[in-house]
């Protein structure tokens, strides 16, 4: 494209919405999720959507390829390239998707169908919506598509299926689909939030390129401030279906006008803003890991080791943060501290007890003093059962109480997590993401443990939400001066965290040590990077970074 | 593929070699002495009984008389029935019947039974789902026989429109009316099953994929949504046709058709061993192929569980 078709395109809109309002009907009843929104959309621009869950971003973007549900009731206006999404009929819409506007999703592996080869998924759009191409042409085309994601030996990925793709991969083969007909917008609806971040870091370099060579304008829903910093140009936020603010992303980020923005910034988590105090030195060590193997038995006999020789060990009111991306081990190590994982090698200790020596019932006995919390809240509680109930269930096991003294101590680890003691009798799907996760704190604390461990006890959070369990993490432990091992795949959380941090890869502890020291001044490459791909919550550092890798 | 082909192939002989023995230990373990049914009222003098005995190697042990029965199987020599018959030109002349019949009953029950399927879970709760579910439901309550004599007076005596019994019409007349009435119970598991996969499939994301994309939906529900909701419908339909060719006896009795299913009825009335051990063989080889068929097509339809 020559310099001049490009600012001509600059100034045309390929999507405006207006006055946008979509409602659920849900048994007779009307439910809103998305009130009186505007925005338009410039060719070429980046803009995105940004909000918490439950703010309508998704459902905005959905509404704009008409992709929502028969019982949606929607108003408004929305028009892409000239067409009046919402008015068409089917074969108005039919004309939009795929050749003037293209979807992506956030789960790759799920929006492709597993069924077919990747090169069949790609050249049956083109079959469709280019009929005048021959089968030859089609399959050069999509060659073609492959290298522009830039995925390696295109002829060969064209022949896989989607579960022989990594995550990186299958999301690229999705967005080759998106651009296969040209579209003059891409939505892409939290693209990267499934992927670890080296990949996401991958992903987002690959919209870059793709922007500056094809011109697309991108619609880019997400919930991370720091990808909107490295993303857009143009940013709407969203909150429980309105549209609080719409700014460019350096005024968003520099001088945010709504309140709510404020807040969201503020709740993002940033590396090299933690700050704790050093421990004594002489605390008691609570868990000891000493050249701890973990092998799962893989097919024909072969093992497949998950944890290779980690070494590392927690005292009393210390928290260490074990960092990997997914396979990295870490979640196989939190499992083998409580025996669920299969240790072939290495001791762990805990409270100066070598775990191994130990009969069943011995055993059972330590568990009592190691308190876990899961990843996923609301699966973690069982639905049948109040949250009192769930929170005294440890207690009965172990401790013979009295009802009253029971019922006391369910209503003080409420109140300790900050829930009010009245709500013992709600069940878990009364309770937020949030609340939930602070149910399953309190049960894991309920026995007073010496050691808790927190296996992605915010990944599934918003925010704003993550920012206040994270907080009552903190004080919880300066009070109860329990050991805690954080699993996490996020650097920034662990940063404002923990006291020690390990590093693992592929089963390895690649660097091991001071928070502050591994942070601020990582000695191994792979630290590095993992750092350097966190994309920062501010557009002009975020581009400094993007121009020079190194810059940190 | 190989390894996993192999370690198959061995489960299956070892479940070959049980089972028959099972059965043939049942058989010849049946209280009543075959030698003496054969005199009929008058009772046959010792020295005939002590011949026949051995004729039929009656007086060795169990597992002897097994090994010797195996060893005929393997040179084609599936025994001979105590009158003097082959045991395998018998079955030959009654296996096209069942065969037909089965097969016929098979495709009633993969276009009916896919295709109400797939229009009900298309749109759930709907009146045509409703309607569906309702009259799948009521077939299946009524017993096979109670259909098939219904049928008999309905289609047979009143509207005459097809035979009442007997094979003399040939295919497809004369098999259509006893193929309904055993594909109905298969037909109406196989629409269930189907709609509830078709279900699944729908809410799936690649789906929404696949709207955004663009593409028409007589691709999307023909194509991608078919292929990926009939692999747990193949299954049961691959199982199915095992018990369409083994359980044909009652029908083949309403509707007096030669088949495999009455020479087994006949079998066990008669106390024909080898006949029974026989036609229970053959059903066992049945079963166990379509076993591994269907391991094959789950493969072919779905990449995921490919062996390697």
């Amino acid at each position: 494209m020559t310099e001049k078709t490009m600012s001509e395109n600059q100034s045309t809109t390929v999507l405006s919405v207006r006055d946008l309002s979509v409602g659920f009907r849900v048994g007779g009843q009307l439910i809103e999720a998305v009130r009186c929104v505007n925005f338009d959309l410039a060719a070429g621009e980046a803009l995105a959507i940004v909000g918490e869950s439950g703010s309508g971003k998704s459902v905005t973007s959905l509404a704009a390829l008409g992709l929502l549900p028969p019982n949606a009731e929607i108003a408004g206006e929305i028009r892409i390239g000239g067409v009046d999404v919402i008015g068409a009929g089917p074969a108005g819409l039919a004309s939009v998707r795929g050749t003037l506007a293209a979807m992506i999703f956030q789960d790759p592996f799920g929006a492709l169908d597993p069924v077919f080869t990747v090169g069949y998924q790609l050249t049956e759009m083109l079959r469709h919506h280019r009929r005048e191409m021959s089968k030859q042409e089609r399959s050069q085309r999509a060659v073609e598509l492959l290298k522009l994601v830039e995925i390696p030996e295109p002829e060969v990925k064209l022949a896989s299926y989607p579960h022989q793709l990594s995550g990186g991969q299958a999301q690229r083969v999705m967005i080759a689909i998106a651009l296969a007909c040209d579209p003059a917008v891409l939505i892409a609806d939290e693209p990267t939030t499934a992927l670890d971040v080296t990949v996401q870091r991958d992903i987002l370099d690959v919209l870059h390129r793709l922007r500056e060579r094809l011109g697309t304008a991108i619609v880019m829903i997400t919930h991370d401030m720091g990808v909107v910093a490295d993303f857009a140009d143009r940013v709407v936020v969203m909150r429980d279906g309105r549209v609080e603010e719409t700014a460019p992303s350096r005024q968003l980020f520099s001088a945010p006008r709504a309140e709510y923005t404020r807040a969201l910034l503020a709740a993002v988590p940033r590396i090299g803003a933690g700050q704790r105090e050093h421990l004594p030195e002489d605390e008691r060590t609570v868990l000891e890991i000493e050249n701890l193997t973990v092998e799962y038995r893989g097919r024909r006999g072969r093992n497949i080791r998950s944890v290779d020789d980690v070494s590392f060990r927690i005292r009393e009111g210390e928290m260490l943060g074990l960092v990997g991306e997914s396979g990295s081990g870490k979640s196989s190590i939190g499992k083998s501290i409580i025996g669920l994982a299969p240790v072939s090698g290495g001791r762990i200790t805990i409270s100066g007890r070598d775990i191994s020596a130990l009969s069943r019932r011995e055993m059972r006995k330590l568990k009592s003093h190691i308190g876990f919390v899961f990843q996923n809240p609301s699966g973690a509680l069982d639905p049948r059962r109040t949250i009192g109930q769930a929170i005294a269930a440890p207690l009965r096991v172990h401790d013979s109480l009295t009802s009253a003294q029971l019922s006391d101590r369910v209503s003080k680890l409420l109140e300790s997590v900050e829930l009010p003691a009245h709500w013992s009798a709600r069940y878990p799907h009364e309770l937020s993401g949030g609340q939930s996760q602070r149910v399953s704190i309190a049960r894991a604390l309920a026995l007073d443990p010496s050691l808790l461990i927190a296996d992605e006890p915010t990944s599934a959070l918003d925010v704003s939400v993550q920012a206040t369990v994270l907080d009552l993490l903190r004080r919880l432990q300066h009070e109860l001066h329990f050991a805690c091992l954080f699993i996490s795949h996020d650097l920034a959380v662990v940063d404002s965290l923990c006291d020690q941090v390990l590093v693992l890869k592929e089963g390895v502890s690649v660097e091991h040590g001071e928070r502050s020291q591994i942070l601020s001044s990582p000695q191994h490459p792979y630290t590095h990077r993992l750092l350097s791909a966190v994309p920062y919550p501010d557009p002009d550092k975020q581009r400094r970074r993007r121009e020079d890798p190194l810059a940190g | 593929m190989i390894r996993y082909a192999s370690r198959r192939i061995l489960e299956l002989a070892i479940v070959f070699v049980g089972v028959t023995f099972l059965i043939y230990l049942m058989v010849f373990s049946l209280p009543g002495d075959p030698i003496a049914a054969l005199g009929g009222n008058r009772p046959l003098p010792d020295n005939v009984v002590a011949q026949l005995r051995d004729q039929y190697n009656l007086n060795d042990p169990i597992w002897l008389q097994y090994l010797r029965y195996i060893g005929g199987l393997f040179t084609g020599d599936l025994g001979t029935t105590f009158d003097g018959a082959s045991v395998s030109s018998r079955m030959a002349a009654r296996w096209p019947v069942t065969i037909t019949l089965a097969l016929t009953a098979w495709g009633i029950e993969i276009i009916i039974g896919i295709g109400l399927g797939l229009i009900a879970g298309l749109r759930p709760g709907g009146a045509v789902d409703r309607t569906i579910l309702t009259a799948t439901i009521i077939a299946t309550s009524i017993p096979v026989f109670v259909l098939g004599v219904a049928a008999q007076l309905l289609f047979g005596l009143q509207l005459g429109w097809f035979p009442v019994a007997g094979v003399s019409d040939g295919w497809p007349t004369a098999y259509l009316l006893p193929a309904v009435v055993i594909a109905v119970f298969g037909l109406a598991a196989v629409s269930r099953l189907m709609r509830g996969s078709v279900v699944d499939t729908m809410r799936s994301d690649f789906v929404r994929t696949l709207v955004a994309k663009g593409m028409p939906n007589s691709s999307i529900v023909g194509l991608h949504v078919l292929r990926n909701s009939v692999a747990p419908v193949l299954t049961f339909l691959a199982i199915d046709l095992g018990f369409l060719l083994g359980g044909t006896v009652v029908i083949e009795g309403i509707f007096n058709l030669p088949g495999i299913g009455q020479l087994l009825f006949d079998g066990i009335r008669t106390h024909e061993g080898p006949t029974v051990v026989g036609v229970g063989t053959a059903l066992i080889v049945i079963f166990l192929v379509i076993s591994v068929v269907v391991d094959l097509i789950n493969s072919a339809l779905d990449p995921r569980i490919r062996h390697d």
